[in-house]
């Protein structure tokens, strides 16, 4: 008798304990869940950054505009053949 | 009265054992019964028995009522709460348990040293609930301030969707403008993010890329051939969410989101831009309608550029003609016209019917073809096999196409990759027209031998030089980087060298196109003047001015086809004069560009000796360096290595 009565309140201390353990690994989930959004928001944001400063880059780095200061703003021009040294190797 | 039917019913309804015993007579049970009534000593002790009696039996009555009620209520709820509790259960995460998606970008497109071509980045778009938000119309006017639109406007398309939840405002705005937007904090107004394609190179490669639609799905070009590469597989979670739309807790991850692949294309932005800026030059200059040119790696196969003129702007497609969104060097085809020659010679010599040495009489410059005639510019009288090339005699290619047998010539120009697709992977490509022999008429094989009757994109027409360049291995173009289709021998190496020192003499003094000679480099190339079709089915005094060429010749690097489509005849419209300036800019550059070294040398020294000794006769005095004397202040600027500056100013 005493055996099963030992058990019985083993089993409900146990209980009570799981449940609490519940309880503090939901609220754990919950608060790292919490981070995990703002971890994942702040990377999308530094990925839009990037992805942003990349275009800016590219568009800045464009081909035509590139050309156009180095003739305009810059007054490079394009050696003609006679400004042209050829070194024999 | 009241007291005595009360009595009567008392009398006769409660007959207990007790009163049976006593009643004998009528009477004393009347009185009996009025002592009950009104009072006795005795009233107590009946009251207590009926009492007692009754008690139980109700209470049996009422507890087993009540215990019923209750069994039945947690056997319902037994019932909904554990043995079938799938309904509820369904109904509450449907209320609350909800799958969004997790949204991903496409990859990116960069060109051959990683410079980005297209890029996805995310932009925000804005909604709105137009229940929640026209129970609040005081705010709309300042929405429709933040928005930029007329409030009237704004107001008549919430109504016309007032019994629905969702709505645009604005699609694909910057994400700091929405932020602006929602900083007003209007209820019932939301921002979504998705993700935006942008071509920073704009109109220079937007036929190479194509373009995507408003769900990021890709529509033309590398876009739509690598649709599954680039895009991404958008993931899915689980999420709870509480009444007001809040995620309270993710429950768990459905799918991974998967990133698009990036992809990197064998196209060199450098040559590109150059290709499409001397096509612009080159239609301006001549009144053209149209043009396209590519470049291709030799070596590889790799597709280095490809522009075609007009074009448009990928960034904001629908705006433009349709017209303009097509990849003419790749999906329209043309009569090749004398770019055939060298095709034509190669065969030949292919067959051993002729050598490079052998006599051509084109006397008196033409010959008869059928109902028509052959025709050459001038007449060249007698030209050897090279002089046929150089001078681009149709009679001289003629008389030669008539020693090689119909089925041989067909064979060896399918070979070479005209009449069926160049398997780029290219999409919507052309496969061009070759007839087979069975199909030809009597003057078929001689016109096509100068190429008319057959029609070949330029691109087939650039693979079939690159292959001629290649020691007579063709290789499929490709566009991407990394892949690599197999090399196939279709000509004997010495025949694809002779072949090359042919058209060497093309662009050298007395050929036809020596505004396509560069200094330093020796110029394999032949052009080509194709008169274009009219809606009678003869050819009209609309042409198609060609250059195809190689370079550099001892160890070709790159081949090119320039094709203009209808220049102004007043202008000028022999292939050399309108498509071989086009070649020499955009070859002298990627040369350039990709560190070529120069297989002439002494041409070069001797241009170079030649402007000296000019120099120093103008000016009257030795000049160690090459370099202008300064005679303006912009020269005293710090000269960058490959350029100078210029002593009169920006050319």
């Amino acid at each position: 008798m005493s055996v099963l009565r030992l058990l019985l309140s083993v089993l409900v201390v146990a209980n009570v304990v799981s449940a609490l353990a519940v309880v503090q690994a939901r609220h754990e989930h919950r608060q790292l869940f919490v981070q995990l959004s703002r971890l994942e928001r702040s990377r999308d944001e530094l990925n839009i950054e990037f992805g942003r400063l990349q275009l800016e880059q590219a568009t800045w780095s464009e081909s035509n505009r590139i050309d156009q200061v180095a003739r305009d703003r810059l007054g490079m021009k394009f050696p003609e053949g006679a400004e042209t040294v050829v070194i024999r190797p | 009265m009241n007291g005595a039917s009360r009595n009567s019913r008392g009398g006769t309804g409660r007959n207990g054992p007790g009163r049976n015993g006593q009643g004998r007579s009528g009477p004393l049970d009347a009185v009996l019964a009025l002592r009950d009534k009104f009072g006795g000593g005795d009233r107590g002790n009946k009251n207590r028995g009926r009492a007692s009696y009754n008690l139980r039996n109700r209470l049996i009555l009422v507890g087993g009522a009540l215990g019923l009620c209750s069994i039945a209520l947690v056997g319902r709820a037994l019932d909904l709460q554990v043995i079938s509790n799938d309904f509820y259960r369904q109904q509450g995460d449907a209320r609350s348990l909800r799958e969004i998606p997790i949204p991903t970008s496409r990859g990116m497109i960069t060109d051959r040293n990683g410079e980005p071509l297209a890029v996805s980045t995310p932009v925000e778009s804005i909604w709105a609930n137009p229940q929640e938000l026209l129970k609040n119309p005081v705010r709309i006017p300042q929405l429709a301030k933040a928005l930029g639109v007329s409030p009237d406007a704004l107001t008549r398309k919430l109504s016309q969707r007032s019994g629905k939840e969702f709505v645009y405002l604005k699609r694909r705005i910057n994400p700091d403008e929405a932020k602006r937007i929602l900083a007003e904090k209007i209820p019932g107004v939301f921002s979504q993010r998705e993700f935006r394609r942008f071509y920073p190179q704009g109109e220079a490669m937007s036929h190479i890329l194509g373009f995507t639609n408003i769900d990021d799905l890709g529509q033309e070009g590398l876009e739509l051939a690598f649709d599954d590469w680039l895009r991404g597989k958008p993931g899915a979670k689980r999420v709870i969410r509480d009444g007001a739309g809040r995620i309270v807790e993710s429950v768990d991850l459905v799918k991974a989101a998967e990133p698009g692949r990036d992809l990197t294309l064998t196209i060199d932005r450098r040559i590109q831009f150059l290709a499409m800026r001397e096509l612009r030059a080159a239609l301006e200059r001549t009144g053209a309608s149209s043009g396209s040119t590519v470049v291709l790696d030799i070596a590889t196969g790799e597709v280095l550029a490809m522009a075609n003129l007009p074009t448009y702007n990928p960034n904001a497609v629908g705006v433009g003609n349709p017209d303009t969104h097509r990849n003419r060097a790749v999906t329209d085809v043309i009569e090749p016209g004398s770019t055939m020659k060298p095709l034509t010679v190669a065969s030949a010599l292919e067959a051993g019917v002729i050598t490079s040495h052998t006599k051509f009489d084109t006397n008196p410059g033409w010959m008869p073809n059928g109902k028509y005639r052959t025709t050459d510019h001038h007449n060249y009288g007698v030209l050897d096999t090279t002089g046929v090339i150089t001078k681009s005699s149709n009679v001289g290619a003629a008389k030669i196409v008539a020693k090689v047998p119909n089925q041989t010539y067909y064979e060896f120009l399918k070979r070479f990759g005209y009449g069926h697709k160049t398997n780029s992977g290219f999409p919507g490509e052309s496969s061009g027209v070759l007839a087979p022999p069975s199909r030809w008429s009597g003057t078929t094989k001689q016109t096509m031998s100068y190429g008319y009757g057959l029609s070949a994109t330029p691109l087939q027409i650039a693979q079939a030089y690159a292959a001629l360049g290649n020691g007579g291995k063709l290789i499929a173009p490709t566009f991407v980087k990394g892949e690599r289709h197999e090399p196939v021998q279709v000509l004997d190496p010495a025949i694809a060298g002779t072949i090359m020192r042919m058209m060497q003499t093309v662009t050298e003094p007395g050929g036809t196109a020596t505004q396509a000679a560069i200094l330093g480099y020796h110029v394999a190339g032949k052009t080509g003047t194709a008169r274009k079709f009219n809606e009678f089915g003869g050819y009209s005094r609309r042409y198609v001015s060609f250059f195809a060429g190689v370079v550099p010749v001892n160890n070709p690097r790159f081949s090119m086809v320039v094709v203009i489509n209808d220049p102004d005849p007043a202008k000028g419209y022999f292939g050399g004069f309108v498509s071989g300036p086009v070649f020499k800019s955009v070859m002298e550059g990627s040369l350039r560009l990709m560190d070529v070294a120069p297989d002439d040398i002494d041409t070069w020294m001797a241009a170079q000796a030649a402007a000296e000794a000019k120099r120093t006769k103008a000016s009257g005095k030795p000049s160690g360096v090459v370099l202008p004397a300064p005679t303006h202040a912009s020269a005293a600027l710090p000269s960058p290595v490959g350029m100078v500056t210029p002593p009169g100013g920006a050319r």
